[in-house]
């Protein structure tokens, strides 16, 4: 055996196995990897540090009260951040309370009960929905939805108007819309995580239910969602860090309006959309740098919630009893 | 045997699997009702004049969006050549050389880059780039796409040289062949369908990334006068038209939004065909 390899190394025209040519090849090769690879951390580091420094203005000027202050008057320079974090939170909310349900619907069709050829087709074209630039959306969202919303407003006024959350005008615009939009956005991202997630349950455990007289649908709620709950919350909290930075779509519908409100109706703002409208036109140096502090309150934020995300979702890949 | 509750529980499985397909539906009506409103609206507004011609002056009827899609092009390109290669270059390193120490710092990394709202990409690159020149430019647009392409390369590229059988490095390695040749004549053309349909998956989301162009880039209603310069992109174009009062401008938003996501839509069709090939189609 070993002569038929050697002879074969020899007619390959190999000399030496690994002449100091081809080591230093090696070595060029191996070093322009890892110069590759170590910009990542580099520009995860210098991300991090620019938006420390140059928002500096701001934490200099406004303290940590920045987070909690309600005023935002850029030309007495005042800022804070309040108006914006709610605007964001709120239609973040919303999206998920919308999509969270759908999607896990969806996923649990596409993975547990469509046939596969069904099951292939509906994947591809949910995934497809996910790659829809969110300026499109938005476009939808400003000449499709806001009219719909703006009409069907006065009925939600004129039946639960006594809450808080639906009272106010009909403007069409507003946190209803946004959060509306928000929900058609990460409905793709719930549903493919959420089926990739399903799809890693052992069959043997599902086959065991089916085996004992279960029914499709009491599998799935007995054996297989519990067994990728983690994973599950995780792809929600993925699909929350999506809806948190997402911008254009959320600029173009929520009415751009600073203030916090109990009411769904009512415009807002949000952390992305305020950067959006307002960097380019910032005058004052303590005005860009207390968008760029909103910027890292965006990036601290959605790097929490991904952090999460990821350890939820590699719980699952764990051994069982390893839990 | 039959047991006593059996045809209400086989109601309830019924009932549920009824209510999971209306939720796929549902989602995938949201999808058809895009596409057939952005077709019927917007294909009705392109022609000819609209892909070829520069913007008119505001108020005036007509004109096209030629310089943003030749921005579009120009800047993605670029920050597909920044990004590509780090991306994939990395994505090797992970897969191929890392410890799994370094691996893990590098792949927290990515991981974190990825999740970053694409509009904070926006103000890394306007200050990094935009503050120093004083002057918004295309060339800043690109390095916010390119560093959002980066990781979403880079975990794919990692994802599919994993893909490749062990054994199939070992005998090139057996062979005598330098580890740096294995790689790259050996693993990476195995993997290199999946490799691409990574690439070309995040060249169409960049493409359609407006947050991070609106203070990089900026826009401009004439041709650009290169990379340094304010640039004109489609994404950007749109939005601009969409919030503007003027009904002409609803409706190039209409044809430029068409167009855009023919192009999102055919690379990402093109991406999942490539894939489709077996790997390791190259013998």
């Amino acid at each position: 055996m070993i002569p038929v390899i050697a002879r074969s190394i020899a007619r390959s025209g190999v000399k030496k196995v690994a002449g100091p040519r081809e080591r230093a090849g090696d070595r060029v090769f191996q070093a322009a990897l890892c110069a590759a690879a170590m910009s990542v951390v580099a520009l995860a580091l210098a991300l991090a540090c620019r938006l420390s420094i140059d928002s500096r203005l701001l934490w200099k000027a406004m303290g940590p009260g920045f987070l909690w202050g309600t005023t935002w008057d850029p030309v007495a320079e005042v800022f804070g951040a309040l108006p914006f974090i709610f605007g964001t939170l709120v239609t973040s909310a919303l999206a998920l309370l919308i999509a969270v349900p759908l999607g896990i619907g969806a996923a649990v069709f596409l993975s547990e009960m469509a046939p596969r050829r069904v099951a292939a087709v509906c994947g591809f074209l949910i995934e497809l929905l996910a790659a829809v630039p969110s300026v499109i959306i938005g476009l939808m969202g400003i000449f499709v939805l806001v009219p719909v919303v703006r009409s069907v407003e006065p009925f939600l006024i004129s039946t639960l108007g006594r809450l808080p959350l639906f009272s106010g005008f009909p403007y069409g615009v507003g946190m209803l819309s946004a959060g509306l939009v928000l929900a058609m956005m990460v409905l793709p991202y719930i549903t493919t995580i959420t089926r990739e997630v399903l799809m890693t349950v052992p069959s043997s455990l599902k086959e065991g239910a089916l085996a004992l007289g279960a029914t499709r649908w009491e599998t799935v709620h007995t054996v297989s969602l519990p067994y990728a709950r983690s994973a599950v919350v995780g792809a929600v909290f993925l699909a929350l860090g999506r809806a948190l930075g997402e911008t254009m779509a959320v600029t173009m519908v929520i009415g751009n309006t600073p203030k916090i409100s109990a009411s769904l109706l009512d415009p807002g703002y949000s952390m992305a959309a305020v950067i959006a409208n307002e960097f380019a036109e910032a005058t004052s140096d303590a005005y860009v740098h207390a968008l760029i502090g909103i910027g890292l309150v965006l990036f601290v934020l959605t790097l929490l919630i991904n952090g999460c995300a990821r350890w939820m979702i590699l719980r699952l890949a764990r051994p069982a009893g390893a839990r | 045997m039959r047991f006593p509750d059996y045809a209400r529980r086989k109601q309830v499985d019924r009932f549920a699997t009824a209510l999971s397909a209306a939720c796929a539906f549902f989602a995938l009506a949201a999808l058809f009702a895009i596409l057939g409103y952005i077709a019927s609206k917007g294909a009705a507004a392109v022609n000819w004049d609209f892909l070829t011609q520069l913007p008119k002056p505001v108020g005036e009827i007509g004109g096209g969006i030629a310089n943003s899609i030749v921005g579009t092009a120009k800047i993605v390109g670029l920050a597909a050549l920044l990004g590509g290669p780090i991306g994939i270059l990395g994505g090797i390193y992970l897969s191929e050389y890392a410890s799994s120490r370094t691996a893990f710092w590098v792949r927290y990394a990515a991981d974190a880059l990825n999740g970053v709202p694409s509009i904070v990409m926006g103000i890394f690159a306007y200050s990094i780039i935009v503050l120093p020149l004083k002057r918004f430019s295309g060339l800043a647009g690109s390095i916010a796409l390119g560093v959002i392409l980066i990781p979403i390369v880079l975990r794919n590229t990692e994802e599919f040289m994993r893909l490749v059988p062990r054994s199939v490095r070992e005998g090139a390695l057996a062979l005598g062949i330098p580890r740096w040749k294995c790689v790259l004549r050996v693993a990476l053309p195995t993997a290199a369908p999946g490799v691409l349909t990574g690439l070309l998956l995040g060249i169409s989301r960049i493409a359609g990334e407006t947050a991070p162009l609106i203070f990089t880039a900026f826009g401009n209603r004439f041709w650009d006068q290169g990379m340094l310069h304010p640039m004109a992109s489609l994404p950007l174009t749109i939005y601009t038209y969409a919030i503007s009062p003027y009904e002409d401008w609803h409706r190039q938003a209409w044809a430029g939004a068409f167009i855009l996501l023919m192009f999102v839509l055919t690379a990402n069709i093109l991406a999942r065909l490539l894939m489709r090939r077996p790997t390791g189609g190259h013998s």
